[in-house]
């Protein structure tokens, strides 16, 4: 779920601690406005992401790449669905890390519904669930998983449909 | 405690640290944008009309990265009273479209399959949008 090129993303902070400093020095009072508004984000959020991290440990403590790669692809029918959505909700880690898996799983045969909705349902964490619900609303976060789950098998036939037509 | 929760517990914290960066970054930038530019300025890049779930979906589709960030960054765009479909289809585009990654996906999995995939979730990005908002606001 969470990786960086560490110097990408430290690039980015100087630079918009740079644009602060600029701030800091052509216009003081609007500093400490923009600091004061930092503050008050961060002072909202900061718990959401022990809730997260805890979430993430309980995540990747149960579930394994190898352990859905195992099932998903094998399976047809229902059986396929279900696990194509519930292996992608549950799996953890960075999508690159995932690519690999899924380049052998269509080798070995898995179908391009399945590999899409997998993809697709990626996008559903649960360990995001807190600040989904913070910044939005309970029935908000619930009601957008639901669609996104049910969109994930239709786009995931939408694919396959069209990447099997002949253009 | 047993090694595989260390692990667990390890492999999570580095996880989470890797991405502070970038979330006090895009933190720092919203407060930024939040106090300088007045939120006239930001809604006139959204119209109020469909065109804003299209622009929505098509900043979500560039940028990548963790989804935390599109959440903070949707939220406070909520604040600032720009449509929750739009939004919607921001948060939707960022997690299913990804034009960052596309090389690796071609590459990996397929040209065709990849475009695809990244066009039609595109398209699906704004139906997601308007059957959630529509649907909360049923409830």
């Amino acid at each position: 779920m969470i990786n960086y090129k560490d110097n990408k993303s430290l690039f980015f902070l100087g630079f918009v601690i740079i644009l602060y400093l600029i701030l800091l020095i052509i216009n003081k009072s609007k500093f400490i406005l923009v600091l004061n508004k930092f503050l008050s984000i961060f002072s909202n959020i900061y718990y959401v992401f022990i809730i997260i991290f805890i979430l993430m440990v309980i995540a990747d403590y149960f579930i394994k790449p190898k352990t859905i790669s195992k099932y998903l692809g094998k399976n047809s029918g229902i059986k396929g669905w279900l696990i194509s959505i519930l292996g992608g909700v549950i799996s953890t880690g960075p999508i690159y890390m995932w690519y690999p898996l899924l380049k052998d799983l269509k080798k070995e045969g898995a179908r391009d519904a399945y590999i899409a909705t997998f993809l697709y349902n990626r996008s559903i964490k649960i360990p995001i669930l807190p600040i989904i619900i913070l910044y939005f609303s309970v029935t908000y976060a619930i009601v957008l998983m639901s669609v996104m789950i049910i969109i994930s098998i239709i786009q995931g036939i939408v694919v396959e449909k069209i990447v099997e037509m002949k253009i | 405690m047993n090694k595989k929760l260390k692990i667990s517990i390890k492999k999570s914290l580095k996880g989470i640290l890797n991405s502070l960066p970038m979330i006090f970054s895009i933190i720092l930038l919203v407060s930024l944008v939040d106090i300088l530019i007045p939120s006239e300025t930001i809604k006139l890049l959204f119209s109020g009309g469909f065109i804003d779930t299209i622009i929505g979906a098509g900043i979500g589709s560039v940028a990548a990265g963790n989804p935390i960030t599109s959440y903070i960054i949707g939220g406070e765009l909520l604040k600032q009273g720009i449509s929750l479909v739009a939004i919607t289809a921001f948060l939707v585009a960022w997690v299913t479209v990804g034009i960052v990654q596309l090389p690796a996906e071609i590459v990996l999995l397929g040209k065709k399959f990849a475009i695809v995939r990244n066009i039609s979730n595109f398209v699906f990005s704004i139906i997601v949008a308007i059957i959630t908002v529509t649907v909360v606001n049923i409830i």
